[in-house]
């Protein structure tokens, strides 16, 4: 598996194929429940009396919180499940979640409703320690009911040889 | 009300300490985190799953380790200030205490998650701190790199 390119044809076709978008209405109940999992207190998620003589003006998302779920469908089913099954099909059957970068443009409030596209952004192969991967990007940006882009997040997807 | 105390840009340096929060992944902080976020791979809750038993369980969600980073930015950040931009690697796995009771975790690893300024600037107005950051486990091994920008408050208005 070393020697050239585990980048098959089908997989190279999937750069750039986008998910349908997922509607994620953003619920104060939510915010609490994934503080709670987290072992996050601030109260400038979870106490409106606090929050409100902040300067967001009420309860805020805490950064990485989107909604629920906040690993949307598409990651599953779509053309992110497509991409993992050419990564399979190519011999790459293990995914692992490589890691995450954000970009946070605006506060997200409760009862806001966002608008998430995810696209997959690039793929590309690394050899390793422990052999060859496939890495996929998956871009997200997320548009709240204003039309406001509030944040970006581009997550990396390994596909492992096992 | 719960009063916090807000840091101000001219109060860091490059090299100043990013307030250590400790950690504790238990299984039951996965479970609510897998309930939390929607993420049910059976990785993170079933150890007979390939991956979790070639690698010696289950497994700590890596999103779980990055809202842990997240969280220490936030709270060293206070109200006055925002997050800009964070990124991280899930380049280690971590696996969690098991439950001793109901609500407490057996005894076993805490992860400390870390930061340190590594640079300072003003711009477009907004007065920002750059910093390294980390989740240490029980050995001392930096099992989730990563880097936050943020802007803090300036004393200057």
């Amino acid at each position: 598996m070393s020697e050239g390119s585990a980048i098959t044809d089908s997989i190279r076709a999937m750069i750039g194929v986008m998910a349908d978008p997922v509607v994620m209405e953003v619920e104060a109940g939510a915010i609490k429940r994934f503080c709670q999992a987290v072992g996050d207190s601030n109260p400038l998620f979870i106490d409106a009396e606090h929050a409100k003589n902040g300067p967001h003006g009420g309860v805020i998302c805490p950064p990485g919180f989107f909604g629920w779920p906040a690993k949307p469908a598409p990651m599953f089913s779509g053309p992110m499940a497509s991409m993992m099954g050419e990564f399979a099909k190519a011999g790459f059957p293990g995914v692992l979640d490589g890691g995450i970068d954000f970009e946070f443009f605006q506060p997200i409030h409760p009862g806001d409703v966002l608008v998430s596209s995810a696209k997959i952004a690039d793929i590309y192969e690394r050899e390793g320690k422990t052999g060859k991967s496939l890495f996929g990007v998956i871009e997200t940006t997320y548009t709240n009911q204003n039309g406001d882009v509030v944040a970006r997040g581009r997550m990396t997807l390994i596909g492992r040889q096992s | 009300m719960t009063e916090t105390k807000q840091v101000y840009w001219e109060d860091v340096q490059v090299g100043s300490e990013v307030t250590t929060l400790p950690k504790i992944a238990s299984t039951q902080m996965l479970v609510r985190w897998a309930g939390a976020s929607g993420d049910f791979n059976p990785h993170h809750y079933d150890d007979k799953t390939p991956l979790a038993a070639a690698t010696g369980g289950i497994i700590v969600h890596g999103a779980l380790k990055r809202q842990w980073l997240v969280q220490l930015m936030t709270d060293w950040v206070g109200d006055q200030g925002w997050l800009k931009k964070f990124s991280c690697q899930y380049r280690r796995l971590d696996f969690p205490r098991r439950m001793a009771s109901l609500a407490d975790p057996a005894e076993g690893e805490t992860w400390q998650c870390k930061g340190t300024v590594t640079n300072k600037s003003v711009e477009d107005g907004e007065h920002l701190v750059e910093c390294e950051i980390w989740v240490e486990n029980g050995q001392g091994e930096k099992t989730v790199p990563g880097n936050a920008t943020v802007v803090l408050p300036s004393r200057g208005g």
